[in-house]
């Protein structure tokens, strides 16, 4: 009861928090991208990955389908879609 | 221990969907690297990155009570210089804008005032968040809170934002600096300057919060710009107790553009007189900060320039 809590490191990534998306999910549509990595430096879940033009992606376990990529890219490269579309 | 994409702040935390809170402290994190030691006030980041018995972090972390983050990364700056771990070891101590500018106050004026080498960070989200959107020292004036909410003799918070960032100059800290999460890159500069000089540093960082702002979860990005582009939050740096850098703004916008999107704001939005009152707040940044830049007609247009003297 008294004492230290401990948690050992990154282990919130047991939370699949994509399970929080209601509407909406980001669509990476690889056409126009330059990959500038604005995408990877806005998401606030840190789930969006990549590293060549036309290679980045979420983790759909973990995005809660905010649309601050979509807002950020600058080649309008990520299209919020409905959640069934695939 | 970093996840499998790199970052030191990972997936998984319980922050709502768009948290401005939890894009800048990722992006801390990320710049200060895996030597990092963080002492965390009680706060939104400290209750949505650690759900007992799991941790968002990839660095030692702790959190003790509300008012004492700045104590306890003073103990452990101690501590490491007494091992001969300070030189590769950067120590965070950081909180919301109430665990800073007043429940945290007096433990971080005396962390400044002993000069310990330590990089403290505000998240400015404009209120007690994490307890139901209370007023703080940091709510802008005329902003609805739980506690300042409109009614026949309210138009919200009486009082104007504390001026943290001359508390902190005031103190002659090496380092001050505003960041916005509508910056990331400049967020991610400000820090990197910050780690490489010795000595107590500040840096406040505005966070949109969509819940307590009431906006929608898309506009986290464009509503930390906003505020940035309408003089409500320049961006300026501080070395040694003198202005260095200015953000300069081509276009000033008017504060409507800021202020439209926020439920928060929406009693000032049909009233002129309010609008005014609000102006008056960013012009009076514009002033005395020089944000509007005087465009040479063949000059190239820099992104920051020094102040004049």
């Amino acid at each position: 009861m008294f004492g230290p809590l401990l948690s050992k490191a990154i282990t919130a990534k047991a939370n699949k928090t994509g399970s929080w998306r209601v509407d909406v999910k980001p669509k990476f549509l690889r056409k126009d991208c330059i990959a500038c990595k604005m995408c990877v430096l806005i998401c606030p879940e840190a789930c969006v990955t990549g590293d060549a033009k036309n290679t980045y992606m979420c983790d759909y376990e973990f995005c809660k389908g905010c649309g601050n990529c979509a807002a950020i890219c600058p080649k309008k490269d990520i299209a919020m879609v409905k959640e069934e579309e695939k | 221990m970093a996840q499998e994409n790199g970052h030191l702040f990972g997936s998984g935390h319980t922050a709502c969907a768009g948290c401005g809170q939890a894009i800048a402290a990722r992006l801390v994190v990320d710049v200060t690297g895996k030597n990092t030691i963080i002492a965390n006030n009680t706060g939104c980041l400290e209750v949505f990155s650690t759900k007992y018995p799991e941790s968002a972090w990839g660095v030692p972390w702790i959190h003790s009570l509300f008012e004492n983050a700045a104590a306890v990364a003073s103990g452990i700056e101690v501590a490491l210089k007494y091992l001969g771990q300070k030189e590769n070891t950067h120590v965070i101590c950081q909180a919301g804008d109430g665990g800073t500018a007043d429940i945290g106050l007096q433990a971080l004026s005396g962390m400044w005032e002993r000069g310990h080498d330590i990089l403290s960070i505000c998240y400015d989200n404009e209120a007690y968040m994490n307890t139901g959107v209370q007023r703080s020292g940091l709510t802008p004036f005329e902003t609805s809170t739980s506690t300042t909410p409109i009614g026949k003799l309210s138009l919200g918070n009486p009082r104007p934002k504390k001026p943290m960032p001359e508390i902190a100059v005031a103190h002659g800290l090496v380092y001050v600096a505003t960041a916005s999460a509508g910056y990331p890159q400049d967020i991610q500069k400000k820090i990197k300057k910050a780690i490489s000089l010795k000595g107590p540093k500040y840096i406040q960082i505005h966070v949109p919060c969509p819940l307590g702002w009431r906006h929608d979860s898309q506009l986290t990005y464009d509503i930390g710009k906003l505020a940035v582009e309408t003089g409500l939050y320049p961006l300026v740096e501080y070395e040694n107790g003198k202005l260095t850098s200015v953000r300069k703004l081509t276009k000033i916008k008017p504060v409507e553009e800021y202020l439209k999107f926020q439920g928060r704001f929406k009693h000032i939005m049909s009233s002129p007189e309010l609008i005014k009152q609000i102006q008056a707040v960013a012009d009076y940044n514009i002033e005395r900060y020089g944000l509007k830049m005087e465009v040479a007609a063949s000059a190239a247009v820099p992104v920051t320039s020094q102040p004049k003297a």
